[in-house]
């Protein structure tokens, strides 16, 4: 009988356990095991700043998908990969931007959709935008043009 | 230089236990004891000090992001340190100190008592039947502690977080769930492997060598053998934290 | 006589400290041979050569004509193992009841099924009469009981050779007696061959059928244990009345208590 309760709390904490583990993974580290449901394309940048693995893509203000990796290529550019589910397809003349949260909040890539042909998986989006510098846009507004770090 | 060779040995020593696990009979109910020494029984530790760990963080980072009005991030700061840091490094420590220390003693104990070289007599191999069970154990039961751990930490952080204090709940799961990547799990498993396997290998080291290893014979010889074992493995759960961290960033 | 267990030159030094130098012994199959000597000279250290828990320096080993290896004795585990050894503590697990205590090694190097190691320890648990404790465990067992399941676990893999270290320590007379009683009926029973390493001069002459003294890392002594007395050596004789002296002083220490 002692050793049937044991094997009990065993069995109970190792089927408890691999659920803690398997949603710790799947649901809030987003981790795919089973194949892909979604694919991926690749976004160049003049400045990715603020944009980090992790960080949302939305399509009019939806989520749609996160950022993969940005890493910097050959000609000093962001070269930042979405990863997008199967089912949202675009078209070769999506828009990708730059865009911050409030003022001062987190960065995320905005995609405006466009027309023509369909996007295939690793297509680079060459039509982007960065982010508008707030600081250096307000420290143009208050100081009217002198190039001096506003404090 | 002596570091040197005692993580040699610790490695052969953890190494031989392992395959010696394999070459048991009946594994299944071993394993089965195994696990409830180093899972059920720290499961407790693991939920109270998850939680208190997860409320303390609450507080601690929203009176700090408050300062820059970016409290709405306290999801994603309590989420990433937890599953990052503070989830495997302090479950291994609790694990050292519930499971560890009472496997060194009870080790050290029965190689005081000659049950190891009865063993040996019995045709028996003890690393295989004392120690083997305990790093498989180890091996299933980290990272379900470990995960066990973050999860009721971020739960912590929410009531801290959204209960107590302001920060709207949507917000604050929101940010969890964004924020982390797979790459930050599988980070925070890794590391749990990782120190479940240092740990529990120099706890049954320092037990298992008692005889060779402790300055004084006997009762002495025991409470010295687990005391190094705690303290030894607490440094190398800090140190390989360390370590890891580097290479995975 | 003819030696079963044939022991030439064992040699065991620890650091600088020649502990065995040069060991011969012949063991007859199925006696009763005893190893006395002062405390700390090497008694156990042989023993634990002769067991594989020791590695010699030097010497050789040989049970039956054939020489031991390590490799050898490690292989032998379905029929029977050549060697027991029962503890001077007994080393019981704790954590598990007489009958898994005895059934231990049966269970964890035979090749035997759960119902023929069952049948085996059941029979063993008739044989010392520990039916009725068979579920208990070692902590709730009297201090002979415990050394009965000890004898139980070294005897169920029916070995060759059973090695007794001390077996009589920390035991009251009547028990020392019972203990000595039971390994004359086992040895009769089972047809092992026995070595012991005891201290309980002259009890243990009784069952003994050869004694060894074991000095400065020899045998210096090797013989009938009627053949002791008239035996000229002035430091065995020494050490034999001191033996008996420290006998009888705790004898009456016992008494006075």
């Amino acid at each position: 009988m002692k050793n049937r309760s044991i094997e009990f709390l065993v069995g109970s904490f190792v089927l408890l356990g691999l659920a803690a583990v398997l949603y710790l993974a799947i649901q809030v580290g987003s981790a795919r095991f089973f194949g892909s449901d979604s694919y991926t394309v690749t976004a160049r940048f003049s400045s990715a700043s603020g944009v980090n693995p992790g960080s949302r893509v939305e399509i009019a203000g939806v989520r749609v998908g996160t950022v993969k990796d940005v890493v910097l290529d050959e000609f000093f550019d962001a070269i930042v990969t979405l990863e997008l589910p199967n089912s949202l397809e675009l078209d070769e003349d999506t828009i990708a931007s730059v865009k911050t949260a409030g003022l001062i909040g987190d960065r995320f890539i905005d995609l405006s959709p466009g027309g023509g042909f369909p996007m295939e998986p690793g297509y680079e989006i060459v039509d982007t935008e960065s982010a508008l510098d707030i600081e250096s846009l307000i420290s143009r507004f208050a100081l009217g043009g002198i190039d001096e770090k506003a404090e | 230089m002596s570091v040197v060779f005692d993580l040699g040995e610790i490695s052969l020593f953890g190494w031989g236990a392992l395959r010696g696990f394999f070459t048991q009979r009946g594994r299944l109910a071993k394993l089965t004891l195994g696990i409830h020494e180093i899972g059920v029984r720290c499961f407790p530790i693991i939920a109270t000090v998850g939680l208190f760990t997860g409320l303390v963080m609450g507080l601690q980072l929203y009176y700090t992001l408050v300062k820059f009005g970016a409290e709405s991030a306290l999801g994603t700061a309590v989420a990433l340190s937890l599953i990052r840091e503070l989830g495997p490094v302090l479950t291994a420590l609790m694990v050292v100190g519930q499971a560890g220390s009472a496997m060194a003693s009870e080790l050290g104990i029965q190689r005081n008592d000659e049950q190891i070289d009865a063993l040996q007599t019995m045709s028996i191999d003890p690393l295989g039947f004392l120690v083997g069970p305990r790093l498989v154990a180890t091996l299933i039961c980290f990272p379900i502690l470990t995960a066990i751990f973050d999860l009721i930490g971020i739960f912590g952080g929410y009531l801290t977080g959204s209960v107590l204090l302001n920060v709207d709940s949507g917000v604050y799961w929101n940010r969890v769930f964004e924020s982390v990547t797979w790459a930050d799990v599988q980070g925070g498993y890794i590391k749990a492997l990782v120190f479940g396997l240092l740990t529990i290998s120099i706890c049954a080291y320092r037990g298992y060598n008692t005889h060779r290893k402790a300055s004084f014979p006997g009762v002495r010889g025991v409470s010295e053998s687990a005391t190094r074992a705690v303290v030894w493995s607490s440094v190398t759960v800090l140190a390989a934290d360390y370590l890891i961290t580097s290479f995975l960033m | 006589m003819d030696s079963f267990l044939k022991i030439r030159g064992l040699n065991k030094h620890f650091g600088d400290k020649r502990v065995l130098d040069g060991i011969d012994l012949d063991v007859a199959a199925a006696s009763v041979t005893t190893i006395i000597g002062k405390s700390g000279i090497g008694k156990s250290v042989l023993l634990k050569c002769i067991a594989n828990l020791l590695q010699p320096d030097a010497g050789t080993i040989e049970l039956d004509g054939q020489a031991i290896s390590q490799s050898r004795r490690n292989a032998q585990s379905d029929a029977g193992v050549s060697f027991s050894y029962m503890f001077q503590n007994n080393a019981l697990f704790d954590s598990l009841t007489a009958f898994e205590n005895v059934a231990l090694p049966l269970c964890e190097a035979s090749k035997l099924n759960k119902a023929e190691i069952e049948e085996r320890v059941d029979e063993m648990l008739v044989h010392l009469e520990l039916s009725d404790s068979a579920d208990r465990y070692p902590g709730e067992l009297s201090g002979g009981m415990k050394k009965r399941v000890a004898l139980g676990r070294a005897l169920i893999t029916k070995p060759q050779v059973v090695l007794f270290d001390e077996p009589t320590t920390g035991l009251d007379p009547e028990r020392k007696f019972s203990v000595f009683e039971m390994i004359v009926d086992y040895r009769e029973r089972f047809g092992f061959t026995a070595l012991l390493v005891s201290h309980d001069i002259p009890e243990v002459f009784e069952i003994s059928d050869r004694v060894a003294w074991l000095d400065e890392g020899r045998i210096k002594f090797f013989g009938k244990p009627e053949e002791l007395n008239t035996d000229a050596q002035s430091a065995l004789s020494g050490f034999l009345s001191k033996a008996n002296y420290g006998r009888k002083s705790s004898l009456m220490n016992g008494a006075n208590e």
